[in-house]
Parts: structure tokens; sequence; C-alpha cells
């Protein structure tokens, strides 16, 4: 029975490709597979927004909306409704072409990553040997479809958004991957479903995910830092910066291109949180051994509900960085810490399992988080400033 | 330790999260359709005309001096004065407003037709439900629209309304002492003159 409902939508689909001639198949299946990924997700993405909007009102007490149908859960399509019948405006000097294909790559790309994400036991669209490669092969487009939206507007407001964004995406990109890279150093694989497979076993009730190691604590806390980033999300939301340059990159899109731009980074943020998830918070795998009985898929979006909440709680709880601070975060925190992090996992492998081997990988990740807090701690002794000209 | 600030914000924001759904007094949203904080006596918005009685028009305060039209400054008061008269609120006759009419769109709700007024019959509401979907004949209000009973005015700014309704009682007092005097002079003056001739008869 559990074995049935865990693998429902996988005999689903075998039972329709039963009727599909021999021919078709290949194109049937691919069909079968993408369409509801391209129905979940954006889903998710409308009860997000309505979710991200409920707790943040919550967390600077007030409500939030509650004027469309009961709580305010009809907001999203009211938002939908809203955006499609609004103009779409396009700067006369804007190049028109690149203006339009902008927020499509952008969802595209978005769209790509989720191929190599295993969604449940046997549910993932393709099994790439390379996966986790080419999830950031994917990944990596969306910087380019930024760009073009920013240049195409002609505008100097998206243009310094998007020279922001670009800085920020390429920075960040860096220890996102060799975060991630101590999980392939581990598994030995660049396959995702073999990533997850890696994790299943359990010990007493508790699951072996690579989160619950040093090495694997430090990657997901700078994974998760490097993917709050990469998605353009609060405390690193420099490119829109509302209050500096107003919307960024997207400053010149109106309508259903700004839900599009919406939609593609709500996308880019699901997918790396799935990422997180696949790497290091074990997939679908439940998070104790006795709850094996709720179907993989159902374990797999309450993990990413999960990280969705907390980025709309990081979201309510930081104020955004400087540029410098950004930048600074992440060559001389988060890089050197994620290279750390790479020796760390390579001790973990090669000391015989036992307490000392947690000691001594602990010892390494925490001595530079102690040292770096104390030198933040050092008082900063700043020059006295001459004024020339003031008198 | 790296991220202990972050961790109290992230506590701080839970509290909140989590209060705002216990706590009443976190909660200051007003749901305003449905609920209305109670009014506040020191407001104003736009200016009303007061009439006594039943009658909005019999009991209009207004005389058409013309004095509001003249001192306000971004001229929103329109007045045509009438031709015949009426009793004003102590009881004199008096001229009326046939047409009395301010845009609330042009109005800056400076009160200083209130300031000048010698009748007391322009005031300030506290009125601010004024939404309408035509926004130059919806925005001009006409005398009919303008008037408010006094009761109102009594019940939106009960100090200042007791206080001119007190001036208005011994006003009327003395107007009907004086004419009752008057009347009893005029009586005795009177009163001899048929009695002789009630003699004669």
């Amino acid at each position: 029975m559990t074995q049935m409902l865990d693998q429902i939508f996988v005999t689903a689909k075998l039972w329709l490709m039963g009727y599909i001639p021999a021919a078709a198949k290949p194109l049937a299946s691919a069909i079968l597979s993408v369409v509801p990924v391209l129905i979940a997700f954006p889903l998710l993405f409308a009860i997000t927004t309505w979710l991200e909007r409920k707790g943040l009102g919550r967390i600077q007490n007030r409500l939030g909306p509650n004027r469309t149908g009961p709580f305010g859960l009809l907001q999203p399509i009211a938002d939908a409704i809203k955006s499609l019948t609004k103009e779409d405006i396009v700067p006369l000097r804007a190049d028109h072409a690149v203006h339009f294909l902008a927020p499509v790559l952008l969802v595209l790309a978005s769209f790509l990553g989720y191929a190599v994400l295993p969604i449940g036991r046997n549910m993932v669209i393709v099994n790439l040997d390379a996966g986790v490669l080419y999830f950031f092969a994917a990944g990596s487009v969306v910087e380019l479809a930024v760009f073009m939206a920013g240049w195409s507007s002609r505008s100097k407001y998206s243009l310094l958004g998007a020279m922001r964004a670009i800085a920020q995406m390429i920075s960040y990109e860096v220890p996102l991957v060799l975060a991630s890279v101590v999980v392939i150093m581990q598994a030995g694989s660049l396959s995702t479903v073999a990533i997850v497979e890696k994790q299943t076993g359990y010990t007493g009730i508790f699951p072996h995910w690579f989160v619950f190691t040093p090495w694997g604590f430090v990657g997901f806390a700078l994974f998760m830092i490097a993917a709050t980033a990469e998605s353009n999300r609060s405390p690193f939301d420099l490119p829109e910066g509302e209050s500096e340059i107003i919307a960024g990159y997207y400053i010149e899109y109106s309508g259903f291109k700004f839900a599009l731009f919406f939609l593609g980074e709500y996308l880019g943020m699901f997918a790396t949180s799935g990422m997180a998830i696949t790497l290091f918070l074990g997939g679908w795998t439940a998070p104790v051994s006795f709850l094996t009985w709720i179907p993989s898929y159902i374990w797999f979006f309450t993990k990413l509900v999960t990280l969705i909440a907390v980025f709309i709680w990081i979201r309510g709880t930081l104020p955004r960085l400087r540029m410098d601070q950004l930048m600074n975060l992440a060559w001389e925190f988060i890089l050197p810490m994620a290279l750390l992090n790479m020796l760390v996992a390579g001790v973990w492998h090669f000391m015989p399992s036992g307490i000392l081997r947690w000691l001594v990988c602990t010892a390494i990740v925490a001595t530079p988080c102690v040292l770096f807090s104390a030198r933040l701690k050092r008082k900063k002794r700043l020059q006295v400033r001459t004024y020339i000209f003031a008198d | 330790m790296v991220g202990n600030g972050i961790l109290k914000g992230l506590i701080e924001t839970a509290r909140n999260f989590f209060g705002s759904y216990v706590s009443k007094p976190r909660l200051t949203t007003v749901q305003y359709p449905e609920q209305r904080e109670p009014q506040i006596e020191a407001t104003r918005n736009f200016p009303f005309l007061v009439f006594d009685g039943p009658d909005w028009h019999a009991g209009m305060r207004c005389v058409a001096c013309q004095i509001c039209e003249k001192e306000c400054p971004p001229k929103c008061i329109f007045i045509e004065k009438s031709k015949d008269k009426k009793p004003d609120a102590v009881g004199k006759p008096q001229a009326y407003p046939a047409v009395f009419n301010i845009d609330i769109s042009v109005c800056m709700s400076c009160q200083i037709c209130v300031e000048v007024c010698p009748f007391d019959a322009i005031k300030m509401d506290v009125e601010y439900d004024l939404p309408t979907d035509d926004r130059f004949a919806g925005l001009l209000f006409d005398k009919q629209r303008l008037s408010k009973s006094n009761e109102y005015y009594n019940r939106i700014h009960p100090t200042e309304a007791g206080a001119i309704d007190a001036r208005f009682a011994e006003e009327r007092a003395k107007a009907k002492a004086t004419a009752d005097a008057k009347a009893a002079a005029a009586a005795a003056a009177a009163a001899p003159q048929p009695q002789p001739a009630g003699e004669q008869k």
C-alpha cells in the first residue's frame, strides 16, 4: 500500500505509456515527465507569494492580504489578472527583441534546473551522470537573462541593477559550486539520484543526511547563503534595491513581463532550495526511520516549503547589505570557508570513523569562525576626518 | 561568535510572527470598512452648514453674508444671496443663501471660513467617507448636501457646539426679554387708549 502510494505517479506514467504507439514514445515520455513539473512549481510559486506576503505581514505585526477570498488565498489569482490586464510598456529606445526575450529566457533557464531534481523515489525527469554540473550550468544562464534585461532597457537604473546583479551572481556562483563539491567528493558521483541514494540509510532512527556531518553542516550553511544571494533575495537584494535603484534590472518592465521576472526569480529559488535538499537534506528521504511510510514526494515538498519559510523569515529579519560588504562576504569569508570545507571533507574521508574524526573536523571548521568573529569584535580605529574647505 | 546578531534578529521576528496570532495589542491594524476607530473631537476636514430644528432649509443659520466666500484662500466657496428673507437662528428676518456650493476638491481644510463666520453657521466636519466616481460633480457639494443638523454638530464637536448653543440660548432669551418688554411697553402705551373708547361705547 505505502509502496503503491509512493510510486503512484511513476506507475500512472507507465500505464499511460502503454497506450502510446512506439514511435511517439520518447516524445510522450518527455511530455509526461515535464508537464507535471511545469504545473507543480508555478503553483508552488503562487502559494509562495501568498505565504510570503502573509508571513512578512505577521513578522511586521500586520495582517497581510485578507481581502480576496478566505485569508486572502485568492490573492495570487488577483495578482495574475492584474498583471495580465496591465499595459505592456516597452521604452521607445529599447532593443525590443532582447527586451522581450529576457524574461522568457529567465523563466526558461529557471525551469531547466528542475530536469535533474529528484522530486521523489524514481521521480526525476532525467538522471544525468553529470546532474549537479548540469544544474549549475543551466542556472548560470539566468545571469545572461538578467544582463539582457538590464542592457536592452536603455535605462541607467536597469543597467546599474544588471551590473550589480552580474557582479553578485558571479561572485556567489563560486562558493555555491564549491560548497556543493564536498558532497560530490563524499558521494563519489555527480548524479543527483546517486547522491540522494547515498543518504537513504538510517542509524537508529536518524538518517544519514550529509547535513549531519561537520563538513555537511558547514557546506549546507554556505550553500544556503550563496543560494540566497544567487536568487537575489533579501538580505542580498541589491540588484533590485528598491530604495536605491528602484527595481534594478527590471525597472522598465511592466505587466506580465514583470510577472515573468517574478516567476523566474522564485523558480530559481525553488530550484536552488531543491538542490540544497538533494545535496544535504537527503532529498526525498524521511527525516526519521519510522516515518518512511509517508510518500517520498511529500517529504521533498515538505522540506522545500520549510526552506522557503526560512527564506521568508530571513527576508523579514535582515536589512540589505552594502555592495562592499556583499563582496567581502563572498570573497573573504564564504569562499575561503568553502575551500577549507573541502579540506575537512578530505580529512573526514581518510580518518577512521569515531569520535576523534568528529572533533578534528569540527575544530578545523570552528577555528576560522572564532577568528573571524574576534576580528569583527576588534574595535575599528576610525580616522579623524579633517575638512579643508568646510571652514 | 559569528551570526549572534542574526540569531537574535531571527528570534525577534519569530516572536513577532507568533505573537501577532496570540496577543491582540500587537496587531494594531484596523479593518477599515468593517471597523472604525472612534472619532476624535479635534479633527476636521471639510466645512458643512449647521441648521437648527427639523427642517434643513428653514433652520439654516447662514445668512449669505458672503464673508467666508471672500476669505476663502483657495476660493472654493460660491454663494448667491436670496432676494427674500426668512427668520434666522435668533429670530431676526435675514437673507439666506439661494446657492451655496463648496468644491471640496479645492478646499484645503484651513478652517478660515469657520473662524470668520459671525453666525456660527459654517463648521468643520469629521466625515472622511467621501469617495466618488465623478471627480467633478461628485466633489461639488450644494447647500442641501452641506446642511447638517445642530444635533450632528453636537455629536461630533460636543464642547464647541455646547458653548455655541448656550450663547444662542442666552441671546434668544435676551431677544425674547427685549421683545417682551417692548410688547409690554407697547401694550402699556396702547392699553389706556382702548379704555376710553370702551367707555365711550
